[in-house]
């Protein structure tokens, strides 16, 4: 598997994978095959996207320590940046779809629908982290710093289920909610674990709790 | 653009009168040029506008109905299409995703049904489908639906005055509101599993309200008899208020004295209120209401248009909440 995974064709393999949501729905905007609204479904489409390409991104480190499969890490920057281009897509879409671009009114419903802001919030952290994700980025910040600085990835998918959360809860409808915030759970959990396992005692120096840095 | 208030607006003025509401009736102005001597041509033209019903798309047992008198109850906008108006809904007794009433409504057993009057009225009863169908002539009637979340459609009603049935049960001096009980029957439900609202769904009216002639008791739409995703084979439809007060599946109608809760109230009152008329000035707790999507006519990069106070209805229904603070009552 780690032969496949490092075959040359195996990013760009991923790449267009990870395309293939946003040809889909680039796809049912032009044929108009999203329904009855799809402003709507693209705006969830993208979102969802979004959610699920952070989960892919926390999933690589305990799937590749679990496997064997090292060259998975391959990939993670590819899915982080997919998580990213399809946060761009999603706030495009609420931007320009459903406000039409009108400063006033986004300035307006912001404060009126608080998962708005804390989706505002998420996409604001992905920033830095897209900002520097190219390797010259990581050797001028310093592996460490460059380490520290990703962790905002744990604060930007608590915060995208959140947002998630309370979207969802307008209709009192938690199930797929929960099926993320199950996965997340996970993910998260499995990092705690970790280091909780690799470094028992409390106040131990942050370079050595390693684990939670992927 | 300008900017809207979110609160502290002044009382409802009756010449805040839309034109949209006056292009509305043009339908209505046709018939009656049809009947009058406008020219023959004209007359003819017209006279073809005032009579031909929506045609359907086939799928369903037709319908037929005469086109209706009622002040407003024509619109001249374009219809939204069958297949949304049959594939977009929302009827949570089957799912919570828009999609999943036109998939799982199958399983609904619309025949036989019957309807149970009761509560402050000289005739309590039970009627059966055959009854209500010949309660009143079949009326088509082109409302704007708005729903609560944002969107809106333009939909060919089948069915006549709820006043019909309601003067027909002679309400007693007591009889205040009318409450809308609908099916709640886990075998053919599978959205009652979950526990989005309390079941049955139920809905209500002051009793002036229940009585105006647009509030409508719908059995089809489109020359057809509703589809079950739509809320077979019997529905309220309330065109000047948010769409969720018009209850589907009907199978209880209570007159009361006290103003009763809805379903949606008791979920969550301060955001959906017993009145929930369509307004514009009044914003949702969590999103605004100044404007409307809508559903398969603005295209996917046209802007919002403007949500119109009483759903467009202000000339027919605004004067039954003459000096009430809609911001109160909402």
């Amino acid at each position: 598997m780690n032969a496949l995974l490092s075959h040359r064709t195996a990013k760009p393999l991923f790449f267009l994978l990870a395309l293939g949501p946003f040809l889909w729905l680039l796809y049912g905007a032009l044929a108009n095959a999203l329904g009855p609204n799809p402003a709507e479904a693209l705006t969830r489409g993208t979102g969802d996207w979004v959610l699920r390409f952070l989960c892919l991104t926390l999933a690589v480190t305990p799937l590749r320590q679990w496997t064997g499969w090292t060259a998975l890490a391959r990939l993670r920057r590819m899915l982080g940046l997919y998580a990213f281009f399809y946060g761009l897509l999603h706030m495009l879409c609420y931007a320009w779809l459903d406000m039409g671009f009108n400063v006033g009114e986004i300035v307006r419903d912001i404060p009126k629908r608080p998962f708005v802001l804390v989706g505002t919030l998420a996409m604001l952290l992905m920033l830095p982290l897209a900002a520097t994700s190219f390797n010259r980025a990581i050797r001028a910040l310093g592996p460490g710093r460059w380490r520290q600085l990703h962790r905002f990835v744990y604060a930007i998918v608590l915060l995208g289920l959140l947002h998630f959360f309370w979207m969802r809860s307008a209709k009192n409808d938690f199930g797929e909610v929960g099926l993320y915030a199950l996965i997340v759970a996970l993910l998260l959990g499995w990092r705690l674990w970790q280091a909780r396992r690799t470094h028992p005692r409390p106040g131990a120096a942050p370079k050595a709790r390693a684990g939670l840095t992927s | 653009m300008h900017f809207i208030n979110d609160k502290g607006h002044g009382p409802l003025r009756g010449e805040a009168i839309t034109p949209r509401a006056l292009y509305a009736q043009r339908r209505e102005f046709l018939g009656k040029l049809a009947a009058g001597s406008a020219g023959a041509l004209l007359a003819s033209w017209a006279a073809r506008e005032a009579i031909a019903q929506t045609a359907g798309p086939g799928k369903l047992r037709p319908l037929p109905a005469g086109k209706s008198a009622v002040s407003g109850a024509l619109t001249m906008e374009k219809l939204s299409a069958y297949s949304d108006v049959s594939t977009y809904n929302n009827f949570y007794e089957f799912g919570t995703d828009k999609s999943d009433p036109a998939r799982l409504a199958g399983s609904l057993k619309t025949q036989p049904w019957t309807v149970v009057v009761e509560g402050e009225v000289r005739k309590p009863g039970t009627w059966d489908m055959d009854a209500l169908l010949k309660l009143a002539p079949m009326e088509e009637r082109i409302y704007r639906m708005r729903c609560v979340e944002g969107w809106s459609m333009v939909i060919p009603w089948v069915g006549y005055s709820l006043a019909e049935l309601v003067k027909r049960v002679e309400p007693t001096g007591n009889a205040r509101f009318v409450q809308f009980v609908t099916l709640a029957d886990k075998s053919q439900m599978p959205g009652l599993r979950s526990s989005v609202l309390d079941w049955p769904y139920v809905e209500g009216l002051r009793l002036d309200e229940a009585l105006h002639p647009l509030a409508m008791l719908a059995f089809g739409l489109y020359g057809e008899v509703l589809p079950n995703q739509n809320g077979a084979p019997v529905r309220l439809v309330v065109p000047w208020k948010y769409g969720f007060k018009s209850a589907k599946s009907i199978v209880r109608i209570r007159f009361v004295e006290k103003q009763p809760k809805s379903s949606w109230e008791t979920a969550a009152a301060s955001e959906y209120g017993f009145y929930s008329n369509v307004n514009p000035k009044v914003d949702h707790p969590r999103w605004s209401q100044a404007t409307e999507r809508r559903i398969g006519d603005d295209g996917l990069l046209s802007k919002k248009r403007p949500t119109l106070m009483f759903n467009g209805y202000e000339a027919q229904v605004g004067q039954l909440y003459a000096g009430m603070d809609l911001s109160k009552f909402f």
